[in-house]
């Protein structure tokens, strides 16, 4: 050990009482010897985080940024390439920016965390050291939950496609390859799972595309919940005119296996299900380092966080945001609102630095918009404060809802809130 | 190991006492900035297809929430969010943008 505990706080203290000095436009390029923050994942949660750790602490922190992927890829907007609006290069953002503001991106996986020593280990055996660290893991898709998608050759047949990337892709040319008349299903687990619309965003995308490509086609919902979990009446709708005749809803199909041979789906009590394309979206839980971190603490799938600081409620010093989390009432696993949580953790891992409380009141929101057609889209909205009775964020009475029916108008909104949203976590 | 423990302890505890009286961060009109940021771009100033809030007057920043807030401007999302503000909270974030470079 070459620093101890006293040291790192004291330079913290120093570097954080620095960051808004005289001197913070003079240096040309000043070496970041200011403390060490870690961020394991560069998605809503992590990247802002990152970006944000830099902005308010002008460019003080050592900052690094540990991602698997070369680019991001937003799974908000993902389902429009699966319809064929859109394509991947359209939902890509490359981390240069970040790269220029001086935060270190490896482009790597963590694979271990030991919250001891305070370090993460990356694939080529080398630790980085941290004062603080932040878990962005996004989910792990629980395949051995469903009988018979073990297998790489069942996955690569029964696609999930719900990590956005080369399985959007890989869906969308299936949906092109499905012959007119042919049935595309949707399974979909039990809440809470990652994006609460996006399966039912991802049924108007497909019903979107067979309407205009091949209209004897159909879309059949499987929901392993007992309703739409999300813009009910809404997508209702939709699929009871726009979609009627192509998208059918069935609540109550619990999966339990798969046949990958004959791409059949199989239920707890629903009758057995042929597809020609089987889209399977499996239970999730905390991405796999939250796991190996030992931060998961509900149910064995999600991570119970201080929501003051997102800091785990079991290990210190390890902050988790995002879709890994254990949520708050009415809290939705969703880009926006991972946005939300890496600005909370960014604001209290700084006062934590300089020897503060995090702030006491924090307030965050959530916007999601759903893609009924190509432009036509739904919004569900929300704002929440924290509790500190509870403990926990509450949503404020009153606010929040969702709109009337879809048009193109939050079409253009919801275009602007994506490329607002990427800019302000990647620019 | 323990005197190092000790040390820590001793900060730690410095730090707190002020913190147990402490209600409001000083950053509190930063933070809720931060959550528009999202749509209205960073600082927000916006990346485009979205207001640019940065800079504008403070009252007409109030203003527009206000008149959100009681449903004297009809939009899609503005009047569902401006609810779950106080006027405490929309003074703070006006005064917040207007001082920021557009």
């Amino acid at each position: 050990m070459t620093i101890t505990p006293r040291r790192q706080f004291l330079k913290a203290l120093g570097a954080a009482g620095l960051a808004a000095g005289p001197l913070a436009g003079c240096a040309v390029s000043p070496a970041r010897s200011g403390p060490r923050v870690v961020i394991v994942g560069g998605g809503y949660g992590g990247a802002t985080c990152a970006k944000y750790l830099d902005l308010w602490s002008n460019g003080k922190l050592d900052i690094t940024l540990v991602e698997a992927d070369a680019a991001f890829v937003s799974c908000p907007l993902s389902n429009l390439v699966i319809g064929g609006s859109k394509q991947l290069s359209d939902i890509t953002v490359s981390y240069d920016a970040l790269v220029k503001r001086g935060i270190k991106v490896r482009y790597d996986t963590a694979q271990a965390v030991d919250p001891i020593r305070q370090t993460v280990r990356i694939s080529n055996q080398l630790d980085l050291p941290y004062d603080r660290l932040v878990l962005s893991p996004g989910i792990e898709i629980l395949f051995d939950q469903v009988q018979g998608l073990g297998s790489p050759e069942a996955q690569a047949k029964i696609l999930h496609a719900w990590k956005a990337g080369p399985q959007t892709v890989a869906l969308r040319r299936q949906l092109e390859a499905m012959p007119d008349g042919g049935v595309f299903a949707i399974s979909i687990p039990k809440a809470p799972y990652r994006c609460p619309p996006g399966p039912y965003e991802r049924a108007c995308q497909a019903a979107w595309y067979f309407k205009r490509a091949k209209p004897r086609s159909k879309v059949l919902i499987l929901d392993g919940n007992e309703d739409v979990v999300s813009k009910k009446g809404l997508f209702m709708k939709a699929w009871n005119e726009d979609y009627k005749g192509i998208v059918e809803y069935r609540p109550n199909y619990v999966l339990t296996s798969v046949d990958a041979a004959t791409m059949t789906a199989k239920f707890d009590i629903a009758d057995n299900v042929k597809a020609d394309v089987l889209n399977v979206i499996p239970p999730q839980r905390a991405g796999a380092i939250a796991a190996q971190a030992g931060v998961i603490t509900a149910n064995n799938r999600w991570c119970e966080v201080d929501f003051l600081s997102f800091e785990s409620i079991k290990v210190p010093k390890i902050h988790v945001l995002g879709d890994s989390i254990q949520i708050a009432p009415l809290m939705p696993k969703s880009g926006h609102m991972a946005n939300q949580h890496g600005k909370v953790a960014a604001a209290a891992i700084l006062n934590a630095f300089a020897g503060m409380p995090p702030n006491p009141t924090p307030v965050i929101n959530n916007t999601c918009y759903s893609f009924i057609t190509d432009r036509d889209v739904v919004h569900v909205d929300s704002v929440h404060v924290y509790d500190k009775e509870k403990k926990t964020f509450q949503t404020v009475q009153g606010s929040g809802g969702l709109s009337p029916g879809p048009t193109a108008l939050e079409g253009e909104y919801a275009f602007a809130w994506a490329k607002n949203i990427w800019s302000d976590m990647l620019a | 190991m323990n005197s190092q423990r000790l040390a820590v302890a001793v900060l730690l505890a410095l730090v707190a006492i002020p913190s147990a009286a402490q209600t409001t961060d000083p950053n509190l009109a930063r933070d809720i900035a931060a959550g528009c940021a999202n749509c209205h771009g960073t600082n927000g100033v916006s990346a485009g297809g979205m207001p640019t809030l940065a800079g504008q007057p403070k009252a007409d920043l109030v203003k527009k929430m206000q008149d959100f807030k009681a449903g004297r401007t009809p939009a899609t999302i503005m009047p569902q969010l401006a609810k779950g503000y106080s006027d405490e909270q929309i003074d703070l974030v006006a005064g917040w943008f207007a001082a920021q470079k557009p």
